[in-house]
């Protein structure tokens, strides 16, 4: 089964640049790509650069409203991503709980449906 | 044409299997099918089979292995029937060769220990661990829970519902957690249990009993299936405790304090089980045998 593990924190409480928690950090996200490629469970993964970067759409009465921002105003935005593939939830939880984020923001775990359109 | 005033032998003991084994069947099945709905929905259907097979050519040898193996047989029924099941036709085969392969029970394996950690899983939210509790391992029906939780009926049925369908859609897994989980599991577990207890506790004796003897069903239950856990072992003790006094717990409306109770109503059958529980969590605890009766004197000597 399929899961993505969504990555949320708040921009402010992740560490800086050439900080030793940012290098606590990268590591720790290092150290768990390669125990997920070891289990044979990696799919994919991503981080996505900052929201201020972000664009969101939507089609209202046929008009294109493009706009500035992500699409919720919440303190915690969507940082990255990995697509894991494993047997059950609990499994996916723990790989969820080696994301470094998980320490001061959320990890959102939700099973994928089976609608790939690039595979 | 039916007459209704005499009772249907084989409906009394269908009923009978039920309400003993209910919880079992339905273990067993989930932990097969994956699937808690499904699990519900095929045992009801053997049921519906088993009061017109029974009545026609009588009981069988196993009543609850027969039930398990028709409900098994009716699930996979109901899976090939539903064009919208998600499932992969390799599955379904390696059901169907189960299915076919298993000699009808003669005992049905007992997984309600995975039901009860599927049922109190983290990922389901809080009431409705309690809800799904109570109707896949207690003894109650939608209806019955949704007056303890002053819910609609439709409400708490569409909350178990949906309970059921975060079950199957994440694949919360029906397994014992391992042994780095083990400790944090078994306190959702025990808090689902504890919160039954409470519930049925502050509705008093007229109401709450129903839920208290839930609850106490549940705990023994899981100290039956995991035992020498001492963790259990406590909370099935202060169940028993606190259940005990029941009966003298509250007098003409009015909540009687403990030194003010009757002692003579506490049910010491109950009180003593509780004190032997203490004894032997105390115990596993490698406390020794002298610091653990130290521990307990004050206790015992209180309840005497």
């Amino acid at each position: 089964m399929n899961y993505m593990l969504l990555i949320y924190s708040d921009p402010a409480m992740d560490p800086a640049y050439g900080t030793p928690a940012f290098d606590a950090m990268m590591k720790g996200f290092f150290d768990m790509n390669t125990s997920m490629k070891a289990d044979g469970v990696l799919r994919g993964g991503e981080a996505l650069q900052g929201v201020e970067t972000a664009t969101s759409l939507r089609l209202r009465g046929g008009r294109t409203e493009t706009m500035d921002g992500p699409f919720a105003e919440t303190r915690e935005h969507l940082g990255g991503y990995y697509i894991v593939d494993v047997p059950d939830l609990d499994a996916a939880l723990r790989y969820a709980a080696m994301i470094p984020t998980a320490q001061w923001g959320t990890i959102e775990v939700r099973p994928l449906m089976h609608y790939n359109p690039a595979a | 044409m039916m007459n209704t005033a005499a009772p249907n032998p084989v409906a009394k003991v269908v009923a009978e299997v039920m309400r003993r084994d209910r919880g079992r069947l339905l273990a067993a099945l989930a932990a097969r099918l994956r699937d808690m709905q499904l699990a519900e929905d095929a045992l009801q259907d053997a049921v519906i089979s088993a009061l017109s097979h029974w009545g026609r050519s009588g009981l069988p040898n196993s009543p609850q292995g027969w039930l398990l193996k028709v409900a098994l047989r009716k699930a996979i029924d109901r899976l090939r029937s539903n064009s919208r099941a998600v499932r992969n036709i390799a599955e379904l085969t390696l059901l169907a060769e189960e299915e076919a392969q298993e000699a009808p029970f003669d005992t049905i394996p007992d997984e309600r220990l995975r039901l009860i950690f599927t049922c109190c899983h983290p990922a389901i939210e809080p009431k409705s661990r309690l809800a799904l509790t109570l109707r896949t391992l207690g003894g109650m029906s939608t209806v019955e829970i949704a007056a303890v939780f002053l819910d609609s009926d439709v409400a708490m049925g569409q909350r178990l519902s949906r309970a059921k369908a975060k079950i199957t859609a994440a694949r919360i897994p029906f397994a014992i957690p391992d042994p780095e989980h083990w400790p944090d599991r078994l306190q959702s577990v025990l808090t689902v249990i504890y919160l039954i207890f409470t519930r049925g506790y502050a509705a008093g004796p007229a109401r709450g009993l129903t839920l208290c003897e839930e609850a106490l069903f549940l705990a023994r239950l899981l100290n039956d299936l995991s035992p020498n856990d001492a963790e259990i072992e406590g909370a099935l003790a202060l169940i028993l405790i606190t259940n005990a006094r029941a009966g003298a717990r509250v007098q003409g409306g009015q909540t009687v304090l403990l030194a003010a109770q009757d002692r003579m109503q506490w049910n010491h059958a109950l009180l003593d089980e509780g004190r032997a529980l203490v004894a032997a969590a105390l115990a596993c605890r490698n406390l020794g045998p002298s610091s653990s009766q130290q521990l307990l004197e004050p206790f015992t000597s209180f309840y005497l």
